[in-house]
C-alpha cells in the first residue's frame, strides 16, 4: 500500500507540495486530478523516489522511502511500473529492446524466454507484429501502449500513469482509458493515475483525488466527487473560470 | 566604487560556479570509476559507443592530420632553409605530430564529432524523461550511458591519435619529399634519429587523458541537461567550449610533467 504523510516540496520559493496527506488503495485504481502545473508530477515522482521532500514520509508497503539509499531504493522500484506521459521509450533501442530491457535488467531469463515475454507484454497492450520498430516510427498512441507494456514487463504491483491522455485524439484516448482499465484488472494492479481530462477519470477511477495548493483537498469514489460540493471541485470538473481557482 | 563591487561580486560568483561544476565533474569521475568495474558489464553499449566515437571518426581525423602534416612541412621547409637545415622537416613533422599536433588535434576533431553528440544525446534522453525511465526501473544512468561512452572516450582517442599521427607524416613526407624536393632517406633517417619511442608513448597518454575530459565533460553536460530544446542547445554548445578549453589547458601541464 501506498501512504504519503505530511509531504512538503519547495522548488525555490514556490512551494509545490504543502504537508500533503493521501493513501491509495491496494488493487483499485486512484486518479490525482488538479489544475496543470498544480504538482501532480512532482507528486508522482515522489512516490518513486524520483525526488525527495523536504519533510514527510512516503510509505510502500511500510517502509519509508524517504530514508532509503540507492541501493534499497532500486529494490522498491521493483514492485513499480510507470508511463511517462511521453512513454520515454530509449529511442536508440527498438520496440523489443524496449519492453525486453527491465527483464535483462533484472532477470536471469534466457533470450527465448524474453523473447516470448515481451510478445505477451505487446499483445496484452493491444500490440503485435511492431517489435522490430522503432520509437520514432510509432505514433503517439501506439508509443504509450509500448510504454505500458515496458511498465508491466516485470509485473509489477503498483503502476504511475503520467497523464496518458495528454495530447491523444478522443478516439485513441478513449482506447488508452479502456487499456488501463484492462490491464489494471487483468494484472491486479495498483495504479495511480494523474490527469486532468475530466471525462478520463470518471471512467477509469475507483478513487479520484483532488490536490489543490499542495494539498488533496477531497479524496473519495467517483460519485462522491460528482456530488462534491467543494467550490474548487465543482469548478474545476465544470472547468469555469469563475471561482476560487487562480488563473495566472 | 558600487561599480567596482557589483564587477567583484559579479566574478566571485563566476568563480564559484566553475569551482562548483569542475567538483560536480570530479564527483562524476568517482561514480564511473564506481561503476565501471562491477558487474554485469555492458560490453555491447561499450562496443557501440566505440565504433561511434572510433571509427567514425576516422575519416575527419585522418583528414586534419594529412594536411596538418602537409602544412607543418611547407612552413618548416622556409624557415628551415634559411640556414640551410631543409633536411630537418622530417624530424620535426613527427616530432610535432606525436608530442603535440597529433593528440590536441584528434581530441578536438573527437570533441567537436562524438563529445558534442554525447551531450546532445544524453541531453535529449533528460528531456524527454528517459534518464528518469531508467531511474524508475531501477538501472543506473551512470552504468548504461556514462560508463559505455568515458570507455570509448579513453580507448578509442589514443588510437585516432596513432592514425593522426601516421597520416600527418605521410602528408608530410609528400609535401617534403615529392613536391619540396627533400631527400627521401634524410626525411626518414631525420625522424627516427629525433623521435623517440617516449614521445610517441606520452602523445598517446594525452590522448587518453583528453579521451576521457572529452567523454567526461560531454555527458555531464549532456546528463545536468534542463530546459527543453533550447537546453539541449545550450549544453551542447558549453560541452564543446568547455571540454575544448580543458584539453588544451591540460595539455600544458601534461607537457610540463612529461618532456
Amino acid at each position: 500500500m501506498i501512504k504519503l504523510v505530511d509531504l512538503h516540496k519547495s522548488f525555490g520559493k514556490q512551494k509545490v507540495l504543502d504537508g500533503l496527506d493521501l493513501e491509495i488503495e491496494e488493487e483499485k485504481t486512484t486518479v490525482i486530478i488538479g489544475r496543470s502545473g498544480g504538482g501532480k508530477s512532482v507528486l508522482l515522482k515522489h512516490i518513486i523516489g524520483l525526488l525527495r521532500p523536504e519533510r514527510g514520509q512516503i510509505l510502500i508497503d511500510g517502509t519509508d522511502i524517504t530514508k532509503l539509499n540507492d541501493r534499497a531504493l532500486n529494490e522498491i522500484r521493483k514492485k513499480f511500473g510507470m508511463l511517462f506521459q511521453e512513454a520515454a521509450l530509449f529511442d536508440s533501442m527498438t520496440v523489443a529492446e524496449n519492453v525486453a530491457f527491465p527483464l535483462r535488467e533484472h532477470t536471469t531469463m534466457k533470450e527465448t524466454e524474453i523473447r516470448e515475454t515481451v510478445a505477451d507484454r505487446l499483445r496484452s497492450v493491444g500490440l503485435t507484429g511492431v517489435e522490430e520498430k522503432m520509437p520514432s516510427e510509432l505514433s503517439g498512441g501506439m508509443r504509450k501502449r509500448v510504454g505500458l507494456a515496458r511498465a508491466i514487463a516485470l509485473r509489477p504491483q503498483i503502476v504511475l500513469f503520467d497523464e496518458p491522455t495528454t495530447g491523444l485524439d478522443p478516439v485513441m484516448t478513449e482506447a488508452i482509458n479502456r487499456l488501463i482499465i484492462d490491464t489494471q484488472k487483468n494484472f491486479n494492479l495498483t495504479c495511480v493515475v494523474i490527469s486532468h481530462d475530466v471525462r478520463s477519470i470518471f471512467e477509469i477511477g475507483h478513487r479520484i483525488a483532488m490536490l489543490y495548493e499542495g494539498k488533496i483537498i477531497e479524496n473519495g469514489t467517483p460519485e462522491e466527487l460528482r456530488g462534491s460540493q467543494n467550490p474548487v471541485t465543482l469548478q474545476f470538473l465544470a472547468g469555469s473560470i469563475e471561482g476560487p481557482i487562480r488563473i495566472m | 566604487m558600487n561599480r567596482f563591487s557589483g564587477a567583484l561580486d559579479r566574478l566571485g560568483r563566476a568563480v564559484l560556479a566553475g569551482v562548483e561544476e569542475m567538483g560536480k565533474i570530479i564527483l562524476l569521475f568517482v561514480s564511473v570509476l564506481g561503476w565501471m568495474f562491477r558487474p554485469p558489464f555492458k560490453l555491447r553499449n561499450i562496443f557501440k559507443q566505440m565504433e561511434f566515437v572510433g571509427v567514425k571518426s576516422i575519416f575527419v581525423v585522418v583528414l586534419t592530420g594529412t594536411f596538418t602534416g602537409m602544412v607543418m612541412a611547407l612552413q618548416g621547409y622556409h624557415g628551415f632553409r634559411m640556414f640551410s637545415a631543409e633536411s630537418l622537416v622530417g624530424g620535426t613533422v613527427a616530432l610535432g605530430m606525436t608530442r603535440e599536433l597529433g593528440p590536441v588535434l584528434t581530441s578536438l576533431m573527437v570533441t567537436a564529432r562524438a563529445g558534442s553528440a554525447m551531450a546532445a544525446e544524453l541531453g535529449t534522453m533528460r528531456v524527454t524523461e528517459q534518464i528518469d525511465a531508467l531511474y524508475v526501473m531501477a538501472a543506473n544512468p551512470v552504468k548504461h550511458l556514462i560508463v559505455p561512452r568515458v570507455i570509448a572516450g579513453v580507448l578509442m582517442t589514443p588510437l585516432l591519435t596513432v592514425v593522426s599521427d601516421f597520416t600527418g607524416i605521410l602528408g608530410g613526407y609528400f609535401v617534403g619529399v615529392h613536391i619540396l624536393g627533400i631527400n627521401s632517406g634524410i626525411f626518414i633517417k631525420n625522424i627516427t634519429r629525433l623521435v623517440e619511442l617516449n614521445d610517441i608513448y606520452n602523445g598517446l597518454v594525452k590522448a587518453a587523458c583528453f579521451g576521457l575530459i572529452l567523454s567526461l565533460i560531454g555527458c555531464y553536460k549532456g546528463f545536468n541537461t534542463y530546459g527543453g530544446a533550447e537546453g539541449v542547445g545550450r549544453a551542447t554548445t558549453e560541452a564543446v567550449v568547455l571540454a575544448s578549453i580543458s584539453i588544451l589547458i591540460s595539455d600544458y601541464f601534461l607537457t610540463a610533467i612529461m618532456f
